[in-house]
């Protein structure tokens, strides 16, 4: 479990996370979302320690990121899986050392074994026969899959997902949506989606927070998002007119 | 205070670039293959630049020495001298300045804007030790040979350009090339060749690796990569050739 304490980030003037607390719950896919600039990116990479946050905790199983040394980091994010925006494959590695690569880093593994691990990941997203092709060889979806199945190597107690949807089309996205579902649930895990993909919040969202001028507008599960009364919120989710249609809010 | 800002940034990634790695055996891979990419792959354009540099110096010092007192020998110790004390370090280094060093901010560059630099420090790794040490001693151990072969091809082309064209004869050109041979010039061009090495990498790593943007700015930190690196080359030049020659 992930709880957020009060945390609070700038850029000089710009106040981009304004006093969020919330808390991701295990086994559970978590979703951040929210419009273009509201603050889901600069939250999640607050999440990881990729933005250093001017105040507030952040509690991996109690234990506060934010006072953490450096040495003391490292040891959390071995727990951590993420999947970029766009992959964030090395370009110059195959596939398969694309997988093996925290194996070879942090385990003691024999090269059978990380190998046997990387078919195994591989299978689990559902990718076979593409161990030695480079990432410019696969198509979008593939490289998330990839990535995902990078990101699961070492059995991860937390995922992060920054826009996994994000340049995939909705069948692809279909796809990677019940994987991140699946694993979560598979392997326990604390999953965090940043995403302003509303197909996904009705497929995986368990618990959603949604931000707005980088404050946390709303909270709740993808069931409560459908009767919720606040304005902002509903603007987002009926923004476009199919989900209108579909859902039936014509009148909105 | 610009300046000082990227001073102090620099040093503290330096700090990071030797920080204990996570797994030597990585590294020691890593280091193999940056010597391969770094230095192997630049013997090529080093043969070709020594080879002209050396003719043109033996061509220019010959015709511009007719003076009938002045030994035509002087010709091969006066090009074997320069590529000793300056063309085959510093003006190598301008060259590998060029071609490893907009290399490695590209390539550095490209990692941090498509988010494979966060994709390492996510998974715990040292990323600034990860990407840059390799580099740095990669070139800090092949420059020094580079220099060597350099020298050599220099000289050899100047024996080429002396007995095509007919400059002087060949005895003269070997004589002169033996004649007040300083052996610490060998030594004060390899000292220059680990220090122009160690700028090169780091100066171009530093500037790939604080790249923020997309590609526009990759090729802007390439750039600033090149100048900085050959400026600072020019700086140290001096101040090596002031120490270790006054």
């Amino acid at each position: 479990m992930i709880e957020v304490h009060n945390i609070n980030k700038s850029f000089e003037d710009n106040h981009v996370l304004k006093d969020i607390s919330t808390h991701f719950e295990k086994g559970k896919v978590n979703l951040i979302i929210g419009r273009s600039g509201s603050g889901k990116t600069v939250f999640l990479k607050s999440l990881v320690g990729l933005q250093e946050v001017d105040s507030g905790e952040i509690l991996f199983n109690g234990r506060d990121f934010t006072k953490m040394n450096l040495k003391q980091r490292k040891e959390i994010r071995k727990e951590i899986g993420m999947l970029f925006q766009g992959g964030a494959l090395f370009d110059s590695e195959t596939v398969e050392e694309n997988i093996v690569y925290p194996m070879d880093m942090f385990t003691n593994m024999s090269l059978n074994e990380k190998i046997e691990r990387a078919n195994f990941c591989l299978n689990r997203v559902n990718i076979e026969n593409s161990n030695q092709l480079f990432p410019a060889e696969l198509s979008g979806g593939m490289q998330k899959r990839v990535a995902i199945a990078r990101a699961i190597a070492l059995n991860p107690k937390y995922l992060f997902c920054d826009e996994p949807n994000s340049g995939l089309d909705p069948i692809t996205s279909n796809v990677i949506d019940k994987l991140i579902k699946d694993i979560t649930e598979e392997f326990n895990i604390t999953t965090i989606v940043n995403t302003h993909d509303m197909n996904s919040v009705m497929n995986i969202g368990d618990h959603i927070v949604f931000l707005y001028n980088g404050k946390k507008w709303w909270e709740g599960t993808n069931k409560e998002i459908l009767h919720s009364d606040n304005k902002e919120l509903n603007d987002f989710v009926y923004a476009s007119e199919l989900t209108k249609k579909l859902i039936g809010k014509n009148n909105l | 205070m610009n300046f000082f800002f990227h001073l102090g940034r620099y040093f503290l990634l330096l700090k990071q670039v030797f920080a204990k790695p996570e797994k030597s055996s990585i590294y020691f891979k890593r280091i193999v293959n940056e010597i391969e990419m770094l230095g192997i792959n630049s013997i090529g354009i080093v043969i070709i630049i020594s080879v002209f540099m050396g003719a043109v110096i033996t061509l220019q010092t010959a015709y511009n020495t007719e003076n009938p007192l002045i030994p035509m020998y002087l010709v091969g110790l006066t090009a074997r001298d320069s590529m000793l004390l300056e063309f085959s370090s510093t003006i190598i280094g301008l060259i590998l300045a060029g071609k490893v060093g907009s290399n490695i901010a590209s390539e550095i560059g490209t990692m941090r804007v498509t988010e494979q630099i966060d994709a390492l420090e996510i998974m715990g790794v040292n990323s600034a030790s990860y990407l840059i040490f390799p580099k740095i001693t990669a070139l800090v151990i092949m420059f020094p040979f580079l220099t060597i072969i350099s020298i050599f091809i220099g000289i050899i082309g100047g024996w080429l350009a002396a007995i095509t064209t007919g400059a002087l004869t060949s005895y003269d050109y070997i004589y002169g090339v033996h004649y007040v041979f300083v052996p610490f010039y060998v030594v004060y061009a390899l000292i220059k060749s680990v220090i122009f090495g160690f700028i090169i990498t780091s100066v171009s790593s530093y500037q790939g690796y604080y790249t923020t943007g997309g590609a526009l700015e990759v090729g802007r930190s390439s750039t600033r990569a090149v100048v900085y690196s050959s400026i600072l080359i020019l700086i140290f030049n001096l101040i090596l050739t002031q120490l270790l020659l006054a």
